[in-house]
């Protein structure tokens, strides 16, 4: 099981355990819910280190910590106090594990969470490391499927915008390769799938690269928009009109099917107008609540409180 | 009339032989001899070979190979096998071994990886495939194919 173990990569999570982590999500939503006070891991402290800047992902490591009764320390700005020093992460982090139960992780380079577990005999959460993983988005983004749809399995999952650079994007893509799902991915030519991910993808999945977001909607069970950065384009007016072809409207959510939702990671520009939040299918806010209990099912799986 | 050119016997060292047909530089490379060397070394290169159609092959006076340098050759040269001889005599000749573990080898490709920074860890890999030849770091998890280990060694 969890106990005791690191999470760097989505790899590191077994097949079997998701569903334990999705009953024990569950679980965490209800107390929640019925505002329960927790008391499970009382006494217990995390660290987090946030090496890039980050408002969800921390605000909802430092919730799960406390919520589940435990405190936790941090440095609010991790860059500037060791890393301007020349501090090594490798040494960040053996500091660390004298202090904390359990530590937590966003770095600019990709790798740095794996270098973090190699030195810490204190399980590493990974939340994120420069274009590399994101695995606990990665978990929360299937939870909200299985949550949302009842089902991963079967789903046709179309995957938009920034697929080059999104973290986040790999991390899922990865993931969804364990099920039996089909994968339309659409994105400028320029903000494509990288090779080095392609690579990794095992050959046979349902996968299909499509032009344009008309073709596909129809049948497409969950429509996970990403955020198109205007930095990526060196030609604004490119920008301009990639992101006029890729923004949901409402127009665009009248065309999908009855059982549909629309995710996002957030934060989101332009690529959803406002207008689309009080559809039923937009399920992006949900996703971010499930970001709490996710993460308050993971630490308290790592940490024994459960 | 005997019409090839007999490259001389070496005394005592070290032979690389079988390295794919225009290799043999990039095995210098590896090995770090330059102009600077004072060991005599004899190099073949796109000689005909009856296994290889045409093969590179090194012969250095006086010099023994470190494990991690025939690690670093059998990344690019994956069916060489090394002699070594001794009193012009060979008294040992093996294969080199892809490892399927690569620790400290090569360098991580991408500069993104924390493995580039200054920090106590060795880079690591994996051997994904041996041909065509495909590593993973085992720290930022992407791959590298044989020109972009050719770059980093
Ligand atoms: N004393 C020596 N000085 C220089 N080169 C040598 C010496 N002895 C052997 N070699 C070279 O070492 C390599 C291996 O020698 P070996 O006699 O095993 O050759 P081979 O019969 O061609 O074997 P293989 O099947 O490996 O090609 C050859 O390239 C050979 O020319
Ligand atoms: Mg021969
Ligand atoms: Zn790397």
């Amino acid at each position: 099981m969890l106990k005791n173990r690191s999470i760097v990569s989505i790899d590191d999570i077994g097949d079997n355990e998701l569903d334990d982590i999705f009953k024990a999500t569950d679980e965490m939503s209800n107390a929640l819910k019925q505002g329960k006070v927790l008391k499970l891991l009382d006494g217990m402290v995390m660290a987090t280190f946030f090496y890039e800047p980050s408002t969800r992902t921390r605000l909802s490591f430092e919730s799960a910590m406390h919520r589940l009764g435990g405190s936790v320390i941090s440095v609010s700005e991790a860059k500037s106090s060791s890393v301007s020093k020349g501090e090594t992460l490798a040494d960040t982090v053996r500091m660390a594990e004298g202090y904390a139960d359990i530590i937590v992780i966003r770095h600019p380079m990709e790798g740095a969470a794996k270098l973090a577990s190699r030195f810490s005999s204190k399980p590493i959460i990974n939340a994120g490391d420069g274009s590399g993983q994101h695995p606990t988005q990665t978990i929360l983004d299937l939870y909200t499927i299985k949550r949302e749809l009842g089902e991963i399995n079967g789903k046709e999952i179309t995957i938009v915008g920034d697929l080059r650079y999104g973290r986040t994007v790999h991390s899922l893509l990865l993931a969804l390769t364990k099920f039996d799902v089909s994968i339309n991915l659409v994105s400028p030519e320029i903000l494509k799938v990288p090779d080095h991910i392609l690579s990794r993808l095992p050959k046979g999945i349902k996968m299909k690269v499509a032009n344009d977001l008309d073709s596909v909607m129809e049948h497409t069970d969950v429509l996970y928009v990403t955020r198109i950065q205007k930095e990526r384009f060196s030609d604004q007016t490119e920008y301009q009109s990639v992101i006029g072809s890729y923004s949901i409207d409402m127009e665009a959510v009248s065309k999908m099917k009855e059982d549909s939702i629309i995710m996002h990671p957030l934060p989101r520009v332009d690529e959803i107008a406002p207008d689309v939040d009080s559809s039923p299918k937009a399920a992006y806010f949900r996703q971010a609540g499930n970001g709490v209990p996710v993460r308050m099912a993971l630490v308290s799986m790592i940490l024994g409180g459960k | 009339m005997e019409r090839t050119l007999k490259i001389s016997k070496i005394k005592d060292g070290t032979v690389i032989d079988h390295i794919p047909a225009g290799k043999a530089l990039k095995v210098m490379t590896i090995l770090k001899m330059d102009d600077r060397t004072t060991n005599s070394v004899s190099i073949g290169i796109r000689v005909p070979s009856g296994k290889m159609g045409q093969k590179d092959v090194i012969k250095i006076e006086n010099r023994d190979l470190e494990k991690f340098e025939v690690d670093k050759i059998s990344l690019i040269a994956p069916e060489a096998s090394i002699s070594i001889v001794k009193d012009y005599e060979i008294t040992e000749k093996f294969s080199v071994e892809l490892p399927t573990r690569l620790i400290g080898t090569v360098k991580c490709h991408n500069t993104e990886c924390i493995t580039n920074l200054k920090e106590p860890v060795s880079s690591d890999f994996l051997l994904i495939s041996k041909k065509p030849i495909v590593i993973r770091c085992n720290f930022c998890e992407r791959n590298m194919n044989e020109k972009e280990i050719i770059s980093s060694l």
